[in-house]
């Protein structure tokens, strides 16, 4: 609307801001370029372990000895860990974000949202090397005091703190969603003798579903990326976790652990950059459809 | 017997007395995991932990080169993200007609935003330190981080940028500006508080972040404050890593973890509320 209100207005150009308009449109382009680059030196630097082991075998191979003779690098240990804590994490930060989004949206006053809010999104920008700290000088100890385990570093300690830094991003995504559900919507349901539980229920989350479910899938996408977290408090072994209270590996921070000791253009070395590959595909995956879904909810209401 | 309408009035009470504890449960572990790093590290502070070096195989002294070396990057990476990031986000919102591009250079900023910190780390390494041969140093450093930044700066822009009213750009162009006149002499200056947040909040996230320079430009000890672009860097985040999980005396050298966590999150948040506190003042201005 803004371009169509001034295009009249936009024929008088002069040359020179013909040239300046041309410069703005390569650097426009610029961020776009950084993420081809990434995707390029990824797999430049990531494929050529597949010369030495087959996908098939680095995807599902049970073990991850990279330097033992000869190596393995089986990554599926590394990909459960990944799931495993994202899953717990977004089971732990799915209800806590849905009650700040409907507190937000719904119940607060408007004085205490002003402030409420910002508070929140403070969460997010606790540097996650903070975050892993509080792991593990705090709930570590915490986890093995109380529930009599070996090591407080483990699934249980990665999903509480991820869960924590999952939040703000999900919380405020779906607050975003639930506000811009039209008021007509609720005042009909008000008008049919539906209390606000009751419009919130039946009502305004349907309406908003689209947009909570974007909240949700970029959540799981922070989650499954963050590094010093899981690096820190997951506890490191590279094994298949069968209880909350096992210390697992996840992919990143395998590649944070090891990088510094394979040596360059190493089998070892590539194989880090091929799990590189695995996690950028799939937060792309993950962004491709939160993008998706979010299209479709604005065409929804505007 | 209670009807029907009772049961209801009662569900939605008891929701939203949960809803209300679930939120404040939030804020009240954020209260706690700060509050509790300020109580276990208020101690080791002093002026002399910002000023002096590490002594003593890191158990006494303090962590200046870290502080520093975090500003360097701070501003490093800022130089790359600001200007790139303000002149996307003026041509995404001023200059961009085909809705086919403008999604697709929004696809690629989202997806840019959604890459892995550690990815942004490989990314560097292979890039800037081995490929461009800087080697570890406080320019690959800077690049990764700035790159990492510039779905932060462009959004944050764009933002300020959109919510300078349309008839401000009319009122210009009709009195015969240029396109480029409005953008720089109008649009852009009234703006600005909005776009300095999205600086203010960029800086932050440069000085927390671990993943992405652990492998570019961060080293354990440096006994020298760096004296050029292509020397390693101590950094605060990194610091607090190694302290805490690779050195030697990791009980030993707790209160400096604590104590370097304690001016890490100043750092952090300091910029955030000020970028927050800005931003809000800025949109009250423009709607009253």
């Amino acid at each position: 609307m803004l371009k169509e209100r001034l295009k009249i207005a936009l024929n008088i150009h002069t040359a020179s801001d013909r040239i300046i308009q041309y410069i703005f449109a390569v650097v426009g382009f610029i961020s776009v370029a950084f993420l081809f680059l990434i995707m390029i030196f990824l797999f430049k630097e990531g494929l050529p372990v597949f010369n030495s082991v087959s996908v098939k075998e680095f995807l599902f191979g049970t073990s991850w000895y990279p330097t033992s003779v000869p190596p393995k690098f089986g990554t599926l240990p590394l990909i459960v860990a990944s799931l495993t804590v994202t899953f717990f994490a977004a089971a732990f930060a799915v209800p806590f974000s849905m009650a700040i989004a409907i507190y937000l949206s719904e119940l607060a006053p408007a004085t205490l949202r002003e402030i409420v809010k910002p508070i929140i999104e403070l969460i997010a920008s606790i540097p996650s090397v903070i975050i892993g700290f509080f792991g593990m000088v705090v709930v570590a100890p915490f986890l093995q005091d109380h529930f009599d385990i070996d090591t407080g570093l483990n699934v249980l300690n990665a999903a509480i703190m991820l869960a924590f830094m999952a939040i703000p991003t999900i919380a405020s995504i779906s607050e975003d969603a639930l506000s811009s559900v039209p008021t007509s919507l609720k005042e009909a349901s008000y008008a049919l003798g539906a209390n606000r539980w009751q419009t919130i229920v039946h009502i305004t989350m349907p309406a908003a579903l689209s947009g909570i479910w974007t909240a949700i899938i970029l959540g799981i996408s922070r989650v499954l990326g963050e590094t010093m977290v899981v690096l820190m408090v997951a506890g490191g072994a590279t094994i298949f976790p069968t209880s909350l209270f096992d210390p697992v590996r996840p992919l990143t921070a395998n590649i944070a652990a090891e990088m510094a000791e394979a040596s360059y253009r190493s089998d070892h070395y590539f194989a880090l950059f091929a799990i590189g590959i695995i996690l950028f595909l799939l937060t792309l995956l993950f962004n491709v459809i939160a993008n998706y879904l979010s299209m479709k909810y604005k065409f929804k209401w505007n | 017997m209670a009807t029907l309408q009772q049961k209801a009035k009662y569900y939605e009470t008891s929701s939203f007395v949960i809803i209300t504890i679930l939120s404040y449960a939030i804020i009240g572990f954020l209260l706690f995991v700060l509050g509790y790093i300020f109580l276990q590290g208020y101690k080791a502070l002093s002026w002399d932990f910002i000023v002096s070096f590490p002594k003593n195989e890191m158990r006494e002294g303090g962590i200046f080169p870290a502080i520093i070396g975090t500003l360097y990057l701070m501003v490093g990476s800022s130089l790359v993200s600001v200007p790139i990031g303000i002149m996307t986000a003026i041509y995404l919102t001023e200059y961009v007609e085909n809705v086919t591009v403008l999604n697709f250079i929004r696809l690629g900023i989202n997806n840019l935003a959604g890459v892995p910190s550690v990815v942004f780390g490989l990314f560097g390494m292979s890039v800037f330190v081995i490929f461009l041969d800087f080697g570890s140093s406080i320019i690959a450093g800077s690049l990764t981080l700035g790159i990492l930044n510039l779905p932060l700066v462009i959004r944050s822009t764009e933002e300020a940028l959109l919510t300078v009213p349309i008839s401000y750009r009319e009122a210009s162009l009709s009195l015969g500006a240029t396109r480029w006149q409005t953008i720089y002499k109008i649009v852009v200056p009234t703006a600005l508080p909005g776009i300095l947040t999205g600086i203010m909040l960029s800086l932050g996230r440069a000085a927390g972040e671990t993943a992405p320079i652990m492998f570019t430009c961060a080293t354990f000890y440096t006994p020298f404050v760096p004296d050029s672009l292509f020397s390693e860097v101590m950094a605060l985040p990194y610091h607090i890593y190694v302290l805490a999980t690779a050195g030697t005396h990791i009980e030993a050298t707790r209160p400096i973890q604590y104590g370097t966590a304690i001016v890490l999150i100043v750092l952090v948040l300091g910029l955030n509320l000020a970028g927050m506190i800005m931003r809000y003042s800025y949109r009250k201005k423009l709607k009253g």
